[in-house]
């Protein structure tokens, strides 16, 4: 046979070798130099599940849970396994229709696809989820129940001090660099987030392998690479729960603070701010329903004002005075003067709410009956000392131990965002007066007003500061952290000593607090029934309350201070208490120290004190604007929103005709609706400068 | 008994054997790494026939049975039943349209009790058979256009009628028979002007038409230019030129979109533009896919084969090891059992496990063109190319679409992929060479 066209047999064989060759590259291509395959494959396969461990609990000096974990449960659903499930039962244990089950499929399906599981009904009530659970047999096919940790707030007190656990926002994202994800929980307010990283613990990571819908089918490399989480430690607290409760019962319906601190170390036992609001309502699926209402409240229950309240000192300040003046030397314990019902060495007089002869003659009486004139004088004695030439170093002397007293500066308190108060520098009031001033331009400084600003947190500090002869803890919440190693660096700040003022004599400090504890017994705060065996330390304070109302600068009830500490010997805690609206320091603020006193002391309240409680816990001294700023808040909102939207839906409910008539206020000047008053914008907002316009007596 | 035994050893070409073996050992282990799971019992699921491995591991045994019977056979029987073994095939092949079931957009599968079989498939063999019987006829003269065009019609019509029955895929296969008639002296021009009309159609799906068409224009204006001595004296070659200049516009204006609009499902021209990483722009039937798919994420058409160039790509030098395979044991890669097999090994054995597999399949093709090379007889030899030709066609175009060099086509890896009949016909293919091969001293016509 002969064998024609045989050289194309290697031709053949060429091109064999040569595609092979070229599919050999691509390989090669594919396998050995791109390297991005692998990541992709990972990618693909290999689910990084991070594990959140439960959040540590926070405990009261006496060890009970302030809050606590609890496990809800949610009902999740995968909808590619739903199958033979007796729907009509599930309906009924939910208590939805057919129509409502199909809906929620189809938002399953919509959300997550088909083969992946989605809640079906989130944070089931307790006895739904036990009746659930019951019944899971007969779902099993695609439901099942998914546990879900959840804050819960057993006494359903201290809001403001604990804080609230809710999502990280874009913000905290952010700063995190990379650490928090969209989705995660942290602490957002308060404790929670000022011990944020001891609270949270470490989170856990597992690999799991997933299949190509995305179903989690198994542990990668038998979890090899996984690392277990380890639960957020505890923190143990100064907080007496009971006091707290009994502080916020009491503060029910007034606007104003509590603060109770422990002189001796600086433990914060007791901190209220009114109005508040209940922990649970910002716990797990209640935050949204609750944290737009209490935003939009103009009354601010969200605003702790234990910490960001601005108030002026008014006569709470006036031992400290009288510290500083016997320190520099320009008052003794026998100094006096002679008031008549104003002081009148300045050009205006400054009024004094006593008249009688001989309520100042000596130091003790002037505290004890909180003489204004012998203040004002006192003033003008220390910032012009000719010691220091001029009133401006004088000033600057006065400021010194003002700060000192940890007014005018962040006190450092383990809480976020605390505010500073207001203690004006020498360039303020040169700022503001062109240079030309001296002690009379602000001689009511004397008497706690002018531009000077502090938190009840700074009173109360300020009251530990006497009652311990010149040093002081800063104020906190923790005292240890469960399992405390010498890494957590961030108690250290509150076991330090601050002794800014042991430098003033024991019998300067002996003089000022006998004339507090004057106050109580002969003083401004003598009406107020006694805690028999204990001798309590006070001053009263009152300042005026003045607010703009529909335009007029309007004079409104006085708002009522009080700070003591006690016993006077060893004192064991101190207080400062303030309520809006409440008239003289001793009608509110007084009686509600006194039975913190006695409740803290004594460890219960007497018959007849348990009904004051009462009385006063039934008193509405909310302030009577409210509602009507409350009105033009929303209607000024609703403005906007409709110039926004041009959607007049938002306009619909402030027309006359459907306001009903029960709501309509008919006692304050008429609100003008759809007329955006600009400070009624500004009141949508809550604003940690509150009612600026007040003066003291 | 002994003597009969010697007899059917006799010249059989045991490397053959050993090459055949391997690969079926090879493809068994890569279904078994796609299929089993965890906790498996292995030795009683690999006998159960419940599980894929174990249904490869029985149709082998039906395989070998069926090889065996082709070795006993006497080898004069296929040269003498060629044409109607050819018959029979194209009777299967029209059978189909009557009595097939509808199984994955196919409609090639005729289905009797709970097996499937797929004529397209089996007519391979027939039409190899019948080439070789038409080429080493003595009468036939292959150097005549009557002859080639002859055998082409052989080779071809099965193809026309695999693509009625909407398995493209499948009728590309019988294009490789030219290989056998190159061999065979098919003129090298008729090869060349294959390839250029194949290049002139990916040029079209490539680039712009109206750009093409002026590259066109001044290709042969070039081409005119260069020539103009002899176009001025033979009129004949100018008019040669412009014909060829109208058939490739024709082609890349009219041909290549009535090709896509007419003859290729939407699947196919969306997979063949998937492979340039372009839209279909033939699509012009926008149904509600195609209005949904406006926000569309991912380009479905490529999806099975980005999977499968991550599993390929994550093996890496040496691979996950066989069992440990993320794409592959979790169902990423579409079809892995049957025709993305090649991904499981790219995955578990990385780029040597590869590149081994590859250099066996070039071991056993370059062994059949030897083999096919040595023998006496035009018929023996036709029918080794032809064999030659259809592995690798197979192998080509099978790996070339897992790694992203060739569109998805839907055909098996000889002896590797699942499915009975490839296999067995895949096994037949090559039971039958081995038997001619046996008898290579004998002038077989």
């Amino acid at each position: 046979m002969p064998v024609f066209n045989q050289s194309r047999s290697y031709i053949i064989r060429i091109l064999f070798l040569v595609t092979f060759l070229v599919i050999a590259g691509q390989l090669l291509n594919l396998q050995v130099i791109s390297g991005k395959y692998q990541q992709l494959a990972e990618n693909n396969a290999v689910f990084r599940k991070i594990v959140y461990p439960s959040r540590g609990i926070i405990y009261d000096r006496k060890n009970r849970a302030i809050l606590n974990n609890t496990i809800t449960y949610d009902l999740m659903v995968t909808p590619s396994e739903v199958s033979g499930v007796d729907t009509a039962a599930l309906c009924q244990l939910l208590n939805i229709d057919t129509a409502e089950f199909k809906a929620r499929m189809l938002t399953a399906i919509v959300r997550n696809g088909r083969y992946r599981p989605s809640p079906f009904e989130q944070l089931l009530t307790p006895q739904r989820s036990a009746r659930l659970e019951e019944n899971m047999w007969r779902f099993n096919r695609g439901f099942y129940l998914q546990e879900r940790k959840l804050r819960t707030y057993p006494f359903n007190v201290g809001a403001h001090m604990i804080g609230y656990v809710g999502e990280v926002d874009s913000g905290i994202i952010a700063r995190s660099n990379g650490f928090y994800q969209p989705g995660d929980l942290a602490g957002r307010s308060g404790i929670e987030s000022f011990y944020e990283k001891i609270l949270m613990g470490q989170r856990g990571v597992q690999f799991l392998i997933k299949d190509n819908k995305n179903r989690l089918v198994g542990p990668y490399e038998q979890g090899a690479y996984d690392t277990a989480e380890v639960a957020g430690r505890g923190l143990r607290t100064y907080i007496d729960v009971e006091l707290q409760q009994l502080a916020e019962k009491m503060m029910a319906n007034k606007v104003g603070s509590i603060v109770a601190l422990e002189p001796r170390s600086g433990g914060i036992i007791t901190m209220v701010s009114g109005p508040d609001y209940n922990p649970n309502d910002l716990s797990g699926s209640a935050f949204r329903k609750n944290y737009g209402k209490m935003v939009l409240d103009v009354s601010a229950p969200l605003l702790n004002r234990a910490i960001k309240g601005q108030y002026p000192a008014g006569s709470t300040y006036k031992p400290i005075e009288a510290l500083i003046g016997l320190n520099e030397g320009v008052l003794t314990p026998r100094s006096g003067i002679g008031c008549s019902g104003a002081y009148y060495g300045c050009n205006r007089p400054v009024k004094c709410t006593e008249k009688w002869a001989g309520h100042a003659d000596n130091l003790r009486e002037a505290i004890a009956h909180s003489c204004n004139s012998f203040f004002s004088n006192a003033y003008r004695l220390i910032v012009d000392n000719p010691k220091y030439g001029n009133v401006k170093d004088g000033y600057a002397n006065w400021k010194h131990y003002m700060n000192a007293f940890g007014y005018g500066d962040r006190l450092g308190v383990d809480l976020p965002s605390e505010n500073k108060g207001n203690i004006p520098d020498t360039s303020k009031y040169n700022q503001v007066y062109r240079n030309s001033w001296n002690s009379c331009t602000n001689v009511t400084l004397g008497i706690g007003q002018d531009m000077m600003l502090v938190t009840p947190l700074q009173i109360a500090n300020s009251m530990c500061i006497v009652a311990n002869k010149g040093y002081y803890y800063t104020p906190h919440f923790v005292r240890d952290i469960d399992g405390e190693t010498p890494a957590d660096t961030i108690l250290n700040a509150f076991r330090k000593k601050h002794e800014v003022l042991t430098h003033i004599s024991d019998t300067s400090y002996e003089t000022v607090i006998g004339g507090m504890y004057d106050v109580t017994q002969v003083g401004t705060a003598k009406y107020i029934p006694k805690v028999p065996g204990i001798d309590i330390c006070a001053k009263t304070g009152t300042a005026e309350n003045y607010r703009v109302l529909n335009g007029v600068r309007t004079k409104l009830k006085d708002h009522s201070i009080f700070a003591c500490f006690a016993p006077r010997e060893n004192p064991k805690i101190a207080i400062a208490v303030i309520v809006e609206n409440g008239g003289f320091g001793s009608t509110w603020a007084g009686p509600i120290a006194f039975l913190m006193i006695e409740k803290y002391l004594t460890d219960s309240l007497r018959a007849d004190r348990l009904k004051e409680v009462d009385r006063i816990a039934e008193t509405n001294l909310m302030p009577g604007w409210l509602p009507q700023a409350q009105y033009k808040a929303d209607s000024a909102r609703a403005q906007f929103y409709f110039k926004l939207t041009k959607d007049s839906a938002y306009l619909k409910k402030f027309f006359k005709k459907d306001i009903p008539h029960d709501k309509r206020d008919t006692t304050a000047p008429k609100p003008r609706p759809l007329v955006v008053y600009k400070h009624a914008l500004e009141a949508t907002e809550p604003k940690n400068t509150i009612d600026l316009k007040k003066r003291t007596t | 008994m002994r003597d009969d035994k010697a007899s059917i050893g006799k010249g059989v070409d045991g490397s053959l054997i050993a090459l055949y073996l391997l690969l079926v050992a090879i493809g068994i282990t890569a279904i078994f790494a796609v299929t089993y799971r965890e906790g498996d019992p292995i030795v009683s699921s690999f006998f159960s026939f419940k599980t894929d491995y174990s249904k490869q591991f029985y149709f082998f045994i039906i395989a070998l049975a069926v090889g065996t019977f082709i070795l006993l056979t006497d080898s004069k029987f296929f040269p003498a039943t060629a044409n109607l073994w050819y018959a029979v095939g194209i009777v299967l092949l029209l059978l189909v349209f009557p009595f097939h079931s509808n199984v994955k957009g196919t409609e090639s599968i005729i289905r009797f009790g709970g097996f499937q079989f797929q004529p397209a498939e089996f007519c391979k063999v027939c039409v190899c058979l019948a080439l070789a019987k038409y080429l080493s006829r003595i009468d036939t003269d292959f150097t005549k256009t009557r002859s080639q065009l002859i055998a082409a019609a052989i080779a071809v019509s099965p193809a026309l009628i695999t693509i009625l029955q909407k398995e493209t895929g499948l009728a590309l296969v019988y294009f490789s028979f030219f290989l056998v008639m190159y061999r065979e002296g098919l003129p090298a021009v008729v090869l060349i002007v294959g390839f250029s009309i194949a290049a002139l159609v990916i040029a079209t799906l490539v680039i712009d038409p109206n750009i093409l068409a002026i590259a066109l224009t001044a290709i042969a204006a070039l081409v005119i230019y260069l020539n103009r001595r002899q176009v001025k004296r033979n009129k004949g070659l100018l008019i040669t030129i412009v014909l060829i200049w109208g058939v490739c516009v024709g082609i890349q204006r009219f041909a290549v979109p009535f090709l896509f609009r007419h003859i290729l499902q939407k699947h196919q021209t969306e997979r063949i533009f998937s492979l340039f990483g372009k839209d279909n722009p033939y699509n012009d039937a926008p149904d509600e896919i195609v209005a949904a798919s406006a926000k569309k994420p991912v380009n479905t058409a490529d999806y099975n084969v980005r999977q499968s160039k991550i599993a390929i790509g994550s093996g890496g030098v040496l691979g996950k090891g066989l069992l440990s395979g993320t794409q592959t044991r979790y169902d990423f890669v579409p079809e892995q059992r049957t025709d993305f097999i090649f991904c499981t090994i790219g995955e578990g054995f990385g780029f040597a496990g590869t590149t081994v597999l590859l250099a066996i399949y070039l071991i056993l093709l370059f062994r059949i063109v030897a083999v096919a090379e040595r023998q006496r007889s035009v018929f023996s030899r036709c029918y080794a190319y032809g064999v030659a030709a259809v592995f690798f066609f197979h192998i080509t175009i099978n790996v070339c679409m897992t790694v992203g060099l060739a569109p998805v086509i839907g055909i098996p890896l000889p002896f590797i992929s699942y499915g009975g009949t490839a296999l067995i016909t895949f096994t037949i293919l090559l039971a039958i060479l081995i038997r001619l091969d046996a008898d290579r001293q004998m002038v077989l016509r």
